[in-house]
């Protein structure tokens, strides 16, 4: 489709949103790779032509806020299919940054999740003016919550159920702490959800909106959750970290949050966290003070109703102390 | 963006202080593709108005500081395992490139980035030295039959060898070109004139090995990723070691004779000169021109190849002619690597596997 010309002016005088625009709009501006598309403080421009890989950008990203043309982009990403003789018996995608390829192919249908997959990647490997932690993050009464977390462990299906129910998603997979203030940035990106969670958050929340949804992947069957509309209008506001719960869902489980060890909560983000290495001293003392202004739990649930009520207790100020065992 | 920007960007990092933001786009991207990106940051700070730039550019720029700040000092912490794997071999260690000029405290290690550690020892050397690796936790990957050959039997470097624990590789050579190449040196010289390094138990090249390993290296290469990073490496080299010694520039060309290796060093001077201005003497170009046998065509070809391929290969900066020219270099680096017959048999095998193999990598 070509834009024409009195659509083009508005088009290209103003920030808007991504809803704002038709989805046939979307396409033509993602083919022409004239999209932008701003995550908290950083923009990316995308190229992109495959039909679902539009339509997933339409609907995940519909607050946020995109630029067209935009004069500087903080990465140029593109995801399509391979030119190369293997197109002709297996069909695949690929992302590329700058036109370097940092990943393997993926099957065709894995198109959509590997675009968040590739920006993820992006932000891990060359944003060191935050320490990059494999965390969810979330805000409420303006305190965040950071849920780091081994794979499996519910996770992304907390911080789904939360960024549902009133708390403000920062950050589903990566937590960006800034090592001046130790303040958790926010990217306020589509939530990663894999499997059984998929039909527990559809169950949760009927009206929530979702991507495409992938089969077969590494990770199992896996989609996206649309971030709500308030968390991407406030996605400039940074939150002072209070709480840092490891979750773990474990089936039939009563809930349970046990203060954890700050030292054992200081090496998981030493070893979890993308660039503490590259970052040296200030990865350390980033790290360092990040958990000792925060309370550090273990918490173990199987109900997410229970999970939220918990949550919203800790917000209003509850604490639980090594002497309440 | 071209990558005659890029290069005066790097040169000139004052004229980057009115740079609009949309030509910051395109340079950041270029940059990074060219593996300069950290010598970019380094110019702009050491010119003095890093604040002054728009934040975006800064976050970036501070990003690559911070990268190469941390690849310096883990090359050198690396380094420091290598010398305790090494504490029971008496054979002389040779650090080169990357890990060189970070020990020896070069100015072409400011703001670059660094890969593997490379280093050089005798090839009688090469079994314990390859063994007291072992025992360290260094190991080669799996390799088929046919890579196990293809280096040991022809290459100047044995399989790459990666520490089970760190994941940091050594790449173990003992020779700067292939056994089958064309213009392969004596290695013993290389050795003999290398020179201790001060507090350390490695040794460097001499200077002129140095620069004359760096260029023979960056033209032989069949792939030139890194073509400009390290024709800035040579601009650094020569800068620095021609400022601490005044007879270096005679030195330098006496050892290319020595070892052989005048065609690479001159390529090296002629296109340090056209692309980066290196100061270089007049008589010195002339007596390696000379000296390097090329007829007026032969340098007409290799300047419409390496003009081009040595800029980065980035959709911005690039087009069908360096494309081209990449293509050239990428044979001519095979034809110096190894006899025809051989490079027909090893091309033909490579892009067989490459078609045939590998095909469900992604799950």
């Amino acid at each position: 489709m070509r834009i024409d010309a009195d659509r083009e002016d508005e088009l290209s005088n103003r920030l808007r949103q991504v809803g704002e625009l038709s989805l046939a709009e979307l396409d033509a501006l993602l083919d022409d790779g004239r999209f932008a598309l701003q995550t908290g403080s950083l923009v990316s421009r995308i190229q992109a032509s495959l039909p679902d890989v539009v339509r997933s950008i339409h609907v995940l990203y519909a607050h946020h806020p995109c630029l067209i043309d935009p004069d500087f982009a903080d990465f140029h990403v593109q995801v399509g299919q391979p030119r190369n003789l293997r197109r002709w018996f297996r069909r695949q995608a690929e992302f590329l940054i700058d036109g370097e390829r940092p990943f393997e192919p993926l099957p065709r249908d894995q198109a959509p999740a590997f675009l968040e997959w590739g920006l993820n990647w992006s932000i891990a490997a060359s944003c060191h003016q935050w320490l990059t932690v494999h965390a969810a993050s979330l805000e409420r009464n303006g305190g965040a919550v950071i849920l780091p977390a081994p794979p499996g462990s519910g996770k992304s299906t907390l911080c789904a159920a939360l960024a549902l129910r009133g708390w403000r998603l920062l950050s589903d997979e990566l937590s960006l702490i800034d090592p001046g203030a130790t303040r958790a940035h926010a990217l306020a990106r589509p939530i990663n959800l894999k499997n059984a969670s998929i039909d527990l958050i559809r169950d949760f929340a009927p009206d929530s909106v979702w991507g495409p949804v992938t089969y077969d992947t590494a990770k199992g069957r896996v989609t996206h959750l649309r971030p709500p509309a308030d968390s991407v209008d406030r996605m400039q506001e940074s939150a002072q970290p209070r709480w840092i719960v490891f979750p773990r869902y474990a089936a039939g489980a009563e809930p349970l949050l046990v203060p954890r060890g700050k030292a054992g909560t200081f090496i998981h983000f030493a070893q979890n966290s993308f660039n503490y290495s590259p970052l040296g001293r200030t990865g350390f003392e980033t790290a360092g003070r990040l958990v000792s202004q925060c309370d550090c739990y273990d918490f173990t649930y199987s109900r997410l109703e229970d999970a939220l009520e918990v949550f919203d207790w800790l917000a209003d100020g509850g604490r639980v102390t090594d002497d309440d065992a | 963006m071209s990558g005659r920007q890029l290069i005066d960007a790097i040169r000139h990092p004052q004229s980057l202080r009115e740079l609009s933001l949309k030509r910051w786009d395109s340079l950041l991207r270029v940059a990074r593709r060219a593996n300069l990106i950290g010598r970019l940051a380094g110019g702009v700070r050491q010119a003095g108005f890093f604040d002054e730039l728009p934040v975006q550019v800064q976050m970036h720029l501070n990003s690559a500081e911070v990268l190469t700040t941390h690849q310096r000092v883990a090359i050198e912490w690396e380094t420091r395992h290598l010398a305790k794997a090494f504490e029971s071999l008496d054979a002389p260690v040779v650090l080169l490139k990357g890990a060189a000029y970070a020990c020896a405290g070069l100015v072409a290690a400011n703001g670059r980035l660094f890969g593997d550690v490379d280093i050089l020892v005798p090839r009688a050397e090469l079994t314990r030295t390859e063994a007291a690796l072992m025992l360290q936790g260094w190991a080669s990957g799996h390799n088929d039959a046919y890579d196990e050959r293809y280096y040991r039997q022809w290459m100047h470097e044995i399989p790459p060898m990666t520490h089970r624990g760190r994941g940091t590789v050594v790449d173990l050579h003992h020779n700067i070109l292939p056994l089958t190449a064309r213009s392969s040196p004596d290695a013993g010289r290389l050795l003999a004139a290398s020179q201790p390094l001060p507090g350390s138990r490695f040794r460097v090249l001499c200077p002129a090995d140095m620069v004359i390993h760096s260029a023979t290296h960056l033209f032989h290469e069949s792939e030139l990723q890194n073509g400009l990073r390290d024709l800035f490496d040579l601009d650094a080299l020569l800068g620095e070691f021609s400022a601490k010694s005044a007879g270096f520039w005679e030195e330098l060309v006496a050892r290319a004779r020595t070892l052989g290796l005048e065609l690479p060093l001159y390529l090296a001077c002629r296109y340090a000169v056209a692309l980066l201005g290196t100061e270089i003497p007049r008589p010195t170009l002339e007596t390696l021109e000379k000296a390097s046998g090329l007829g007026a065509l032969s340098v007409r070809w290799l300047d419409a190849v390496y003009l081009r391929a040595l800029m980065p290969d980035h959709p911005l900066s690039s087009d069908g002619a360096m494309a081209l020219a990449r293509l050239a270099v990428y044979l001519r680096g095979h034809y110096l690597r190894m006899p025809f017959a051989l490079l027909t048999a090893h091309l033909s095998r490579k892009l067989f596997m490459r078609l045939f193999r590998n095909t469900s990598r992604a799950t």
